[in-house]
C-alpha cells in the first residue's frame, strides 16, 4: 500500500479504523522522500529522528494524529534548524515553536521536515535558496514557483501528506498552481504569525498546501485561530471548514474582474479558467462582470511596501547573536557589513536596498506613503466588488511553470508572475489556488478563488465544487 | 549685546510597570546580565511584540496630569538603525501619531509662575546596555533593559534660564512621583533628560542655531551644563562666530560639553508604522476610567494644605514637593493639632536629618504617632524644646518612642521649684564676682546664671522656672 500517496482524510479513516499505524505512514513517507528528494530538492531538513521521536512519545489524539506534515523552513520548530534558506541563518535553531507548530503538534501531526524556499521567502521560483533550487515534479527542468516551492513540490511529489507554506504576495498560490496542487492563503489575522520568520509583516500569512480541497479545510481547521502572542491575530468564530464542502454552489455570486483577463495572460491558462467559470455558471452560480480598477498598480505598490518592511525586518541579521558571522572583521561596523554582505543572497540584497531607499528621508512621501494610499484604493476596489459578489475568480498565474534560470536575470519579469495574487495580500483577503487543467506541455494550470475577509467557508465550497468538475486531482507528476 | 537662551527639554521616564513593554519579562533593576530576557525582547526571528496595556494606562495618566490632549488613535513606529544593544536593530517608538500632545506644566521661579508647554508625550522601548569597562576581550551587551517601557515628554522651547529648566524638571519629577508612574531615580537612569538649547539677542523673534546636550544625569548637572552651554554659545556669537548644529555630551568631571556628532552625521531613521502592532485606539471610556484614578497633584495639594491647615504657602510648597513627605505630614497633623508646629519640625529637624544622611522620607523610623507625642511632651513641659531636638535625633536613629528615650536618658525636665531654687542658690554662691556685677547694674549677667543652672542640670531644668526664680532671687538681693 503506497501510504505516501494518500490524503489526510484518507489516512485519517485508515488510522481511525486501526488498519494502519502512524509508524507505517511515516516510514512510507520517509522512503518516498529518499526516493524523490534528490530529484526535486524540496526539503532543506528531513526531520526523521524528530518525527520518529514524536511517535515514540505518543501522539496526541487529534484531527491530524499520525499524519506526516512538512513545514516551510521559515516557520520555527523548537530546537530544529530554521534557515529561511539563507546562509545567514544556516545554523539557527530557535528556542521556541511557532504558533502553527504548536497547533500541528497538539493536533497529533507528525512533522517530517522543513521545506525549501526562496531565501527569506523572497522570490517566485525557489531558485534563490542557499541550499540550491527546488525542481518542479511535473518537469524537473522547470521551477516549482515560489517562494513556497519546496512545500508545493513535496506535496505534489507525495513526499509528504500536506505542508504549510507562507504567502506574502502569492507565495503559496503561485507554486500551488505551478505544481498542480491546492494552496490557500487565509485571511490576514486568521492564522498567527508568531514564529513565522517575517518577510513583510503586514502581508505575510501562513496557509495550508495540500493534495485536495478537503485536506485544505482540515488543515485550516487546525492552524487558524486567535493567538495572544500576535497583536494582528483576530478573534473570530471559527467554523468547521469541512462542513462547507457540500458540492452545492447554487446562488453564489461569482465576480469576474475584467482586469485579470487581458494582455499577458497565456491563452491555454485563459481557456482552462474560462472552463471553470462555465462549470460555475451552468450549476446555478450567478456570473457577474466586475472591475478592480487599481489592479495595474498592485505590483509596484507591493514591491514598495513589502521591501520597506523587509529592509527593517531583516536588520536583525547582523551576526551579533546568532546565525552566520563573517570570519574576519576589524571592528563592529566592518563585522556588520561583511556578515550581511556574505550572508545574504542577491535577491534579498536587492530588496533590502529597495526598501531602504523607499523609506529614506526625502523619498518616503513619494514612495512609501504613496504606496500606502494605493493600498487603500486596492482594498476599496475589493470592498466595492464584494458588495455585489460572494467570490472573485481569476487565473492564479498568467503562465504555467517557467524554466529554472529563465527569469533569474530579469527580476521585473519574475515579479510579474505574482500579478494575479498580489492584490489579495494587499487587501488581507483569503484566496485559494486549485489545479484546473494542464497546458500542452503537461504543466498544471491554477485557478484562483478570492472571498471576503473570514469567509473561507464560501471559498472552500466553490473550490470543492470545482475540484470535482475539473477532475484532475488524481493525476500524478511523472517522477 | 544681551542674549537670552531658548531651551526645550526632552525627558525620558522609565515607567514603573512590572513587565516590559512588548513581552512579559521583568523590569527589575540590577539583576545579573541577560537574566531578564526572552525571545521577544531579544528580537529573535519570527517572534512578535504585543503591547503592555499598563504602559498605555500610565502614559494616559501622565498625559492627563500634564493637561495634554490624548489622541484617540496612536500608532507605534519603527525607528531603524544599527546598534549592538538593540537586537532588532530598530526601536519601536511613536512618531507621527504620539499618544498625546499640546499640554503644559506650571513652574514657580523667583516667586513668578510660568507655564511651560508640552509638545507631546509618546511611549517607546528602551535599549540594552553595552559594557566596555572591566572587560578583557571586547565588549559585552546586557539586554535586561531592552524593552523596558519609556515615556518621552517633550517640552516646548518655553524655558529661558537654567533655573527654569531645573524647576521644570523638579516639578515634572514631582508629578511623576505623585502619579506613581516612575521612580525618577536619575542615577539608575529611570529619569533622563536631554536639552535643546540656542541663544538669541534679546528682542529677536527667530531662534538661533541649536545644539542638543545629552548625558545630564542629575539636577545640578542639568543646570551646570546649561549654564556652560549658554556661555559657550554667547562667547562664539560675540566673537563673530557661528553655532554649529550638533549633539554635545556633558562631561561632569570637566564641567564642559563636547561635540558628539554633527547634523551631517545625523541618522536617517527611516521611520514607518510598525506592522507588527495594531494601532492604539484610546476611547473616551478608557480615558474617563483613568481620570478616576488620578491622585491629588502637587499644586492642588499645596493649596489644600494652606487652606486646611492654615500653614504658610512656603511651608505647604516645601512639604508637598514630595508626596511621601506630604502624606507623612498629614498623618502627624491628624494626631497633633498645631499644624504650623508640625510643619516647623518637618521642615527644620526632619528635612535636615534626611538631607545629612541622603535618605528619603520612606526610610524614616519615626512613626507619625511618635512624632506627635514628642510635640506633646514639649507642650506638657516634660522636656524643653532644646532637649526635644536631642530626643528627635535619637528617635530618628533608632525608632524608639520619645517616652522611652526620655526615661532611658533621664531627660525629663526638672520643674520642681525647690530643686531649682537650691541649684540657683548654689550657682549664685559659687559666682560672687558675677553677682556683684549684676548688683552693680550689669543685668546681662543674668544670662550667665541661667547657663550655669542649665549646665548643672544637663539642660533639663525648666527654663521658664529658672528664669522666674532667678529673677526673684536677684531682685531680693538687690533690695537687701
Amino acid at each position: 500500500m503506497d501510504l505516501y500517496r494518500k490524503t489526510i482524510w484518507q489516512l485519517r479513516e485508515l488510522l481511525d479504523r486501526g488498519e494502519i499505524k502512524p509508524e507505517e505512514v511515516l516510514d512510507s513517507v520517509l522512503r518516498r522522500i529518499e526516493e524523490v528528494n534528490g530529484k526535486i530538492n524540496g526539503y532543506i531538513t528531513v526531520l526523521e529522528d524528530y518525527a520518529k521521536n514524536q511517535i515514540e512519545k505518543g501522539l496526541p489524539e487529534g484531527p491530524l494524529s499520525g499524519v506526516p506534515i512538512a513545514v516551510k523552513d521559515n516557520i520555527c520548530i523548537k530546537d530544529q534548524l530554521t534557515t529561511c534558506a539563507s546562509k545567514i541563518l544556516y545554523n539557527f535553531r530557535p528556542p521556541y515553536n511557532a504558533d502553527v507548530t504548536e497547533r500541528l503538534l497538539n493536533a497529533g501531526a507528525v512533522i517530517c521536515g522543513k521545506t525549501n524556499l526562496d531565501e527569506f521567502a523572497m522570490g517566485s521560483s525557489t531558485e534563490n535558496s542557499y541550499f540550491g533550487p527546488t525542481r518542479n515534479p511535473w518537469n524537473v527542468e522547470c521551477a516549482p514557483g515560489g517562494s513556497s516551492g519546496g512545500s508545493a513540490a513535496v506535496v505534489s511529489a507525495d513526499a509528504c501528506i500536506a505542508a504549510l507554506g507562507s504567502d506574502t504576495g502569492g507565495s503559496i498560490r503561485q507554486p500551488a498552481s505551478f505544481c498542480g496542487m491546492v494552496g490557500m492563503k487565509p485571511t490576514y489575522g486568521a492564522v498567527s504569525r508568531y514564529g513565522l520568520v517575517a518577510f513583510a509583516s503586514s502581508l505575510d500569512q501562513i496557509g495550508p498546501m495540500t493534495k485536495d480541497v478537503r485536506d485544505c479545510a482540515m488543515l485550516l481547521n487546525v492552524i487558524s485561530g486567535y493567538d495572544r502572542r500576535d497583536s494582528t491575530s483576530l478573534k473570530f468564530d471559527r467554523p468547521d471548514y469541512t462542513k462547507a464542502l457540500t458540492g452545492e454552489i447554487k446562488g453564489i455570486r461569482v465576480g469576474i474582474p475584467s482586469e485579470y483577463f487581458g494582455e499577458g495572460l497565456n491563452q491555454e491558462v485563459a481557456d482552462a479558467v474560462k472552463k471553470g467559470i462555465e462549470y460555475l455558471s451552468s450549476s446555478g452560480a450567478e456570473i457577474i462582470d466586475i472591475s478592480l480598477p487599481h489592479t495595474d498598480y498592485a505590483v509596484s505598490c507591493y514591491y514598495i511596501l513589502a521591501t520597506a518592511e523587509a529592509s527593517s525586518n531583516l536588520a536583525r541579521y547582523d551576526g551579533v547573536k546568532y546565525g552566520y558571522r563573517t570570519e574576519k572583521s576589524s571592528n563592529l561596523i566592518d563585522m556588520y557589513f561583511k556578515t550581511r554582505g556574505e550572508g545574504f543572497g542577491a535577491e534579498v540584497k536587492r530588496r533590502i536596498m529597495l526598501g531602504t531607499y523607499a523609506l529614506s528621508s526625502g523619498y518616503y512621501d513619494a514612495y512609501y506613503a504613496k504606496a500606502q494610499k494605493v493600498r487603500t484604493l486596492i482594498k476599496e476596489d475589493f470592498d466595492k466588488a464584494f458588495e455585489k459578489v460572494d467570490v472573485i475568480v481569476t487565473p492564479t498565474s498568467p503562465t504555467t511553470a517557467f524554466k529554472i534560470g529563465e527569469k533569474a536575470d530579469d527580476p521585473l519579469q519574475m515579479y510579474l508572475s505574482d500579478i494575479f495574487t498580489i492584490s489579495v495580500n494587499l487587501g488581507g483577503l483569503p484566496a485559494i489556488s486549485i489545479p484546473c487543467g494542464f497546458d500542452s506541455k503537461s504543466l498544471p494550470i491554477g485557478f484562483q478563488i478570492i472571498s471576503k475577509h473570514f469567509d473561507e467557508s464560501t471559498l472552500l465550497r466553490c473550490a470543492y465544487f470545482l475540484e470535482e468538475k475539473f477532475a484532475v486531482k488524481d493525476k500524478k507528476p511523472p517522477l | 549685546m544681551n542674549y537670552e537662551a531658548v531651551i526645550g527639554l526632552e525627558v525620558h521616564a522609565q515607567l514603573l510597570t512590572k513587565s516590559k513593554i512588548f513581552c512579559s519579562c521583568s523590569t527589575q533593576f540590577g539583576s545579573e546580565p541577560n537574566t531578564q530576557t526572552c525571545p521577544v525582547c531579544l528580537g529573535m526571528p519570527g517572534v512578535l511584540p504585543v503591547a503592555n496595556r499598563e504602559v498605555i494606562n500610565m502614559a494616559i495618566k501622565t498625559s492627563l496630569a500634564l493637561n495634554c490632549k490624548i489622541n484617540n488613535y496612536g500608532r507605534f513606529a519603527r525607528k531603524n538603525y544599527f546598534y549592538p544593544d538593540l537586537p532588532k536593530n530598530y526601536q519601536i517608538s511613536q512618531y507621527e501619531e504620539p499618544l498625546s500632545e499640546h499640554g503644559y506644566l506650571e513652574i514657580d521661579v523667583n516667586g513668578k509662575r510660568k507655564k511651560i508647554g508640552i509638545v507631546r508625550i509618546h511611549i517607546e522601548e528602551d535599549a540594552g546596555k553595552n559594557i566596555h569597562e572591566n572587560v578583557v576581550d571586547g565588549s559585552y551587551v546586557d539586554l535586561n533593559r531592552t524593552g523596558v517601557p519609556l515615556m518621552e515628554i517633550v517640552s516646548e522651547p518655553d524655558i529661558n534660564t537654567p533655573e527654569e529648566a531645573r524647576a521644570y524638571l523638579t516639578q515634572l519629577k514631582n508629578i511623576l512621583l505623585y502619579l506613581e508612574v516612575c521612580d525618577c531615580n536619575m542615577e539608575e537612569g529611570s529619569l533622563r533628560c536631554d536639552a535643546n538649547i540656542s541663544v538669541r539677542p534679546v528682542g529677536q523673534k527667530e531662534f538661533g542655531t541649536k545644539t542638543e546636550i545629552k548625558n545630564m544625569n542629575s539636577f545640578s548637572n542639568l543646570q551646570k551644563a546649561l549654564e556652560y552651554e549658554i556661555e559657550r554659545q554667547v562667547d562664539i556669537l560675540q566673537d563673530g562666530g557661528r553655532i554649529v548644529q550638533e549633539t554635545r555630551l556633558w562631561d561632569p568631571s570637566s564641567g564642559t560639553t563636547a561635540s558628539m556628532r554633527s547634523k551631517e552625521e545625523a541618522h536617517d531613521y527611516r521611520y514607518f508604522p510598525c506592522p507588527d502592532l495594531v494601532p492604539v485606539v484610546v476611547d473616551e471610556e478608557w480615558i474617563e476610567n483613568i481620570k478616576k484614578t488620578l491622585p491629588e497633584l502637587p499644586d492642588e495639594k499645596k493649596q489644600r494644605f494652606v487652606s486646611q491647615y492654615g500653614i504658610p504657602e512656603y511651608d505647604a510648597g516645601v512639604i508637598t514637593a514630595s508626596k511621601a513627605l506630604a502624606d507623612y505630614y498629614e498623618k502627624v497633623a491628624a494626631i497633633y493639632n498645631d499644624a504650623k508646629k508640625v510643619s516647623n519640625w518637618v521642615m527644620g529637624e526632619l528635612l535636615r536629618l534626611l538631607k545629612e544622611d541622603e535618605k528619603e522620607i520612606s526610610d524614616i523610623l519615626i512613626t507619625p504617632e511618635n512624632f506627635a507625642s514628642l510635640l506633646q511632651l514639649i507642650d506638657k513641659g516634660t522636656i524643653s524644646g532644646k532637649i526635644a531636638k536631642t530626643v528627635f535625633e535619637e528617635m530618628y536613629k533608632n525608632g524608639k518612642t520619645p517616652d522611652e528615650i526620655v526615661e532611658e536618658k533621664g531627660l525629663e525636665q526638672v520643674s520642681d521649684e525647690g530643686e531649682i531654687a537650691g541649684i540657683i542658690d548654689r550657682v549664685l554662691a559659687e559666682n560672687t564676682k558675677q553677682v556683684e556685677q549684676y548688683l552693680g547694674g550689669k543685668e546681662k549677667v543674668a544670662g550667665f546664671f541661667v547657663g550655669q543652672v542649665m549646665k548643672a542640670t544637663s539642660g533639663k531644668a525648666n527654663p521658664g522656672l529658672v528664669n522666674k526664680i532667678l529673677k526673684e532671687k536677684l531682685e531680693a538681693m538687690k533690695n537687701k
